[in-house]
């Protein structure tokens, strides 16, 4: 559990690391909290040539408003400022990525980790990548060719496979719309652990009737995966118990997800209904 | 107030919480080389070539050592006494013609730092034709697969015993019932990694080696023999170790390796074991599969239990021989009154990590199954489930209470006992009443909860003898050094409480040094809850030796009688001249030689004495859990868990709780989380921590305990029982039948570790079941 040997080189700026990223091709990477890489590279499961080191680019932890009511969160963020975060204005819209962060790691691990390197790394049941896939984020990266921004549909394209260059650093995530009724929840057998399912939802209500939902599944695919089934059962639903059971159900009977050690493919479709119901009750109460 | 009884912090922690602890990996030598395994990546396969020379061409290298290279060398040998023939089973130290489970070592690489020796393990090439897999013991002995294993035969051994007209006890019974159930393969996988330094000194030909637990004097013997070294030439010298629970300290290939090296080379040898390799190295345990019946009369008391157990070893018979299912059938009848009983035992070998011991072997697989069977029979009888067990615990007037059976090479006596006397007082203090009400109106409003009861017998002290010095230096410093190993369970301070009473000197004042076999050249070592009940013993008696010869020398010196003197506060004291005394410091001086005051007395004042026993000593207790099912993601929260334990006599009781809370976070993870997979073709799943799931902080819940001292063991001179394994033992029984009595499926669980997806598997099938009986009833009306 010793990585092969690598080049370590530190950035001072985003252009230098993007400069060093184009110098050193496509085997290097980048580092920032190192929470999955590291671990990663100690198995030998990559082995890139070089890692430029982020961490110590000044100005990209913040979490900010947006564009009026967005929020955007700079890339080397950790997970704890997040868990943090105190800002009623920010809470008033984002509170959900407040009480989605505890599910992140553990408490070392969202003191290092950032959230920018979670979106990066692209695990289909990591909290930032599915509430990115939820709330349409846009991801801000920079590469030799300059800025552009990515939107959170079309970045995630398999398990750890993003739109990312080589050459590209993630500098900023954008949630645009504010979210005041999303929620997300997960099982996992132990406190820490990569959920076995996670749900992550989000409501649009008036006067008791749902007029938009959306809902994305983690741990069942290899990317956050979006159920426009059990979207439609809540379009037009009265709110309640009665429509959530129907989109968890609903959710349950699209998912194909594997079997592992945690659970069979069976036990993940029941989860998926489960999760998919308690996170759309925390949803629908919570205004804000 | 006697040392002995006292509630005391760890001496030990004074360095480990500052940092100053000294471990394995904290030992460097000048010019050292770091070692490297490369293992296999097959589960069985023919090994048809392996080629190092691109390893060897690497800078940095300076050695590669393959099987052929050390072909002479002898598999490892078994450590405990057996009349079992084992040799053909044995694990060599590098395979050489075919592979057994995926980890076992093939080759070893010496290069100068830790990362160009993972590198350098990368280039040996090893070519293997892939054999069919034995995955499963029972259908492997079953199918008797053993051309598939290439003369290893798949069942290594077949061990039974028992006593009584068990046919006859079945023939006659009123009730009969039967469960099969298993128990998941789990391990210790302490903290700290197994690791090894070696430096070799040419000159005086000396090898000195770090890192050994456990059995450090054991250890040195089998090395002394496979490396034809004198003993006296080999000395270990102590660490401190992050835990062992029987795991850690055992010889293993590592363990002839690096000395080995170290000799060969001329130059210090370090391997440090990592994550990945110690989930697929290190001894597993556990796996067995019971098909246990009992007979009962119309009493509901038991005429008879047979038990048919079958072990899955993996690959290769190691140190423990066959000690784990061997400690199954003899621990299987408990504490209880069984006049006939028959258990068989097949050891199977699979394609797996070899098995040994951890915590509480043999006890913890055979108390789930029997505590399981008298949940399963009490429901099917309709009868209490303590009731059950009262009616058919060992009274007190019945103790001792031989078996005719033996383990560990000694017969099962089961000393002294007060069983329903501790179970009356676990649930009292437990408020185990108040638990199985509350789980009544839980249920009543449609939550999960249940209540769940693990009686047990354990067993510790195992014999034959421990060593132990006692030494008092000129400047009245104690020493103490004992043939037991440290292995973070707080031996050091345990030893000093018992050698402070002795010696009337504060035990915070006396050093506690283990596993220095230049200081102690014999040892039996730290396993099988032995160290505090016979190395502790051993230690009493030297001290104590050790005291009478400071009273004796002190008479010369104070010129008194010794019955006019006493020991009090490190000092010889004279009754009724209280300025007359000498300090244990001034008897020491006494004791050199030439001062005159010690005529006929050997110099230096200490002692060394032997502790011999023959019998083991049985302690016992009850674990009590209340637990809630979440009844949609199949989650178990432990709510209460409680565990009573007879300890004969607590030298320091904050330790025997901690033991005993350690101890049910392991058993507590072995019931729900822990478990060592495999795929179909032999590839382990659980190969790193996130997928062998130890419970964390979050998951282990606040465990109450109450120690008991109502029934002294009269097998050793303070009345010892060893704590180290009653807090495992208990765990798969309680837990699984909190978890049935909260879903109200008694019997329904039928394997260990408990996984939600299980859970919910069961619940869904009843939910069928339920709904096909719904429909036939409406069908009918």
């Amino acid at each position: 559990m010793k990585p092969a040997a690598f080049e370590y080189r530190r950035a001072t700026a985003v252009e230098d690391a993007v400069d060093q990223l184009t110098e050193l091709g496509d085997e290097a990477k980048l580092l920032a909290g190192g929470q999955s890489l590291v671990p990663m590279m100690n198995f030998r499961l990559v082995r890139p040539s070089a890692l430029v080191d982020v961490a110590g680019i000044p100005d990209l932890q913040y979490l900010e408003p947006h564009d009026g009511r967005g929020l955007k969160i700079g890339a080397l963020t950790p997970h704890r400022w997040v868990e943090e975060m105190e800002d009623p204005e920010l809470l008033e819209g984002f509170s959900v990525l407040k009480r989605a962060a505890r599910w992140v790691g553990h408490y070392p691990i969202r003191t290092l980790g950032t959230f920018g390197g979670s979106i990066a790394h692209g695990d289909p049941s990591a909290e930032w990548c599915l509430l990115a896939a939820l709330l349409d984020a846009e991801v801000v990266a920079v590469g030799s060719g300059g800025e552009r921004v990515i939107p959170a549909s079309d970045f995630f394209h398999g398990f750890f496979m993003t739109a990312l260059e080589p050459d590209e650093m993630i500098v900023e995530v954008r949630f645009p719309q504010p979210a005041p009724n999303a929620a997300l929840q997960e099982f996992a057998r132990r406190a820490g652990d990569y959920a076995i399912v996670a749900a992550a939802v989000t409501l649009d209500m008036e006067d008791g009737k749902c007029r938009s939902a959306r809902v994305v599944l983690g741990g069942v695919a290899d990317v956050p995966l979006r159920v426009p089934e059990a979207e439609r059962v809540l379009e037009g639903a009265d709110v309640g118990r009665e429509a959530f059971e129907e989109a968890g159900r609903e959710a349950a009977k699209v998912v194909d997800p594997p079997s592992d050690v945690q659970g069979t493919s069976e036990y993940r479709r029941d989860l998926s209904a489960v999760m998919v119901r308690r996170a759309l009750e925390e949803a629908a109460g919570d205004v804000g | 107030m006697s040392a002995v009884g006292r509630r005391m912090g760890r001496l030990e922690d004074r360095r480990l919480l500052r940092g100053l602890g000294h471990f394995v990996d904290d030992v460097n030598r000048v010019g050292q080389l770091w070692m490297r395994v490369f293992r296999s990546p097959h589960a069985h396969a023919r090994i048809t070539s392996v080629q190092t020379d691109e390893a060897l061409a690497l800078p940095g290298v300076e050695a590669v050592l393959t099987g052929e290279d050390i072909a002479w060398a002898r598999p490892i040998p078994v450590r405990t006494r057996t009349k079992h023939q084992l040799d053909n089973f044995l694990q060599p130290v590098l395979a050489r013609d075919r592979v057994r489970y995926v980890g076992e070592p093939i080759a070893v690489v010496l290069a100068e730092d830790p990362y160009l020796a993972e590198d350098a393990v990368e280039l040996i090439r090893v070519e293997y034709e892939e054999l069919p897999v034995v995955l499963d013991a029972r259908s492997a002995i079953e199918a008797d697969d053993s051309r598939s294993l290439d003369g290893f035969e798949s069942e290594a051994a077949t061990l039974s015993m028992g006593y009584g007209d068990v046919e006859e006890a079945f023939r006659s019974a009123a009730h009969v019932v039967e469960i099969e159930v298993k128990i998941g393969r789990h391990s210790g996988v302490p903290l700290e990694t197994r690791g090894l330094v070696a430096d070799y000194d040419a000159g005086s030909d000396h090898l000195t080696i770090w890192g050994a637990t456990k059995v450090p004097h054991f250890n040195r013997r089998v090395l002394s023999q496979m490396l034809g070294m004198p003993l006296n030439r080999i000395s270990m010298k102590k660490s401190d170790a992050g835990g062992g629970f029987g795991v850690r300290g055992e010889f293993y290939p590592e363990d002839f390796l690096v000395p080995y090296l170290a000799r060969e080379t001329g130059r210090p040898v370090k391997w440090i074991e990592d994550r990945a390799e110690n989930l697929v190295a290190a001894n597993h345990s556990r796996e067995q599969v019971h098909r246990i019946s009992a007979a009962f009369d119309e009493e509901h008391r038991l005429l008879g239990l047979h038990d048919e157990v079958w072990q899955d070893n993996g690959a290769y018979i190691r140190t423990h021989g066959v000690i784990v299912p061997d400690l199954t059938l003899a621990m299987l009848p408990g504490p209880y009154r069984v006049p006939a009983y028959e258990g068989v035992a097949h050891v199977a070998l699979t394609n797996k990590t070899p098995c040994g011991t951890y915590r509480g072997p043999g006890r913890y697989e055979s108390t789930f199954a029997r505590e399981h069977l008298l949940d399963v029979a009490a429901a099917r009888l309709g009868i209490d489930r303590l009731e059950l067990r009262r009616i058919n615990l060992l009274e007190t007037s019945e103790l001792p209470h031989t078996r005719p059976l033996s383990t560990l090479g000694t017969d099962v006596v089961l000393d002294a006992g007060d069983y329903e006397g501790l179970l009356d007082k676990a649930l009292d203090r437990s408020g185990f009443d108040g638990w199985e009400k509350e789980a009544r109106e839980l249920r009543a409003e449609g939550r999960l909860v249940g209540t769940g009861v693990g009686y047990f017998l354990e067993k510790s002290g195992t014999g034959p003898y421990e060593e132990a010095i006692v030494e008092v230096d000129p400047t009245g410093s104690v020493r103490v050094i004992t043939g037991g190993a440290s292995l973070g369970q707080g031996i050091e301070t345990v030893l000093a409480q018992i050698a402070a009473d002795q010696l009337s000197v504060p035990p915070e004042e006396i050093e506690v040094v283990h596993t220095e076999t230049d200081l102690l050249p014999d040892g039996v070592g730290s396993w099988a809850s032995r160290s505090t009940v016979v190395g502790g013993s051993a230690v009493m008696l030297a001290a104590k030796a050790t005291a009478e010869k400071a009273l004796r020398v002190a008479t010369t010196m104070l010129e008194a009688a010794t019955e006019d003197l006493r020991l009090e506060s490190a000092r010889v004291r004279v009754d009724g001249s209280p300025d007359k005394s000498v300090s244990l410091g001034e008897i020491a001086a006494a004791c050199e030689p030439h001062s005159g005051l010690a005529e006929g007395e050997e110099s230096g004042l200490g002692a060394r004495r032997t502790f011999s026993v023959d019998h083991m000593t049985y302690p016992y207790g009850v674990h009590l859990a209340q637990v809630e099912v979440d009844p949609e993601t199949g989650g178990v929260e432990i709510r209460r868990y409680f565990v009573a334990y007879e300890v004969g006599r607590a030298v320091n009781p904050t330790l025997v709780e901690g033991q005993l809370v350690g101890g049910a976070a392991q058993g507590l993870g072995g019931a729900l989380l822990e478990e060592f997979r495999y795929d179909d073709s032999g590839q382990p799943l659980a190969a790193t921590f996130i997928d062998y799931m130890e419970p964390t902080a979050a998951e282990v819940p606040r465990v109450e305990t109450l120690i008991c001292e109502d029934a002294p063991s009269p097998d050793n001179p303070l009345g010892l029982k060893g704590a180290g394994e009653g807090g495992t033992v208990g765990c798969g029984a309680a837990v699984v039948s909190a978890v049935e009595d909260a879903l109200g499926m008694p019997g329904s669980i039928k394997a260990l570790p408990v996984s939600p997806s299980k859970i919910r598997a069961l619940l869904r099938e009843s939910d069928r079941a339920g709904s096909t009986a719904a429909e036939a009833a409406s069908f009918s009306s």
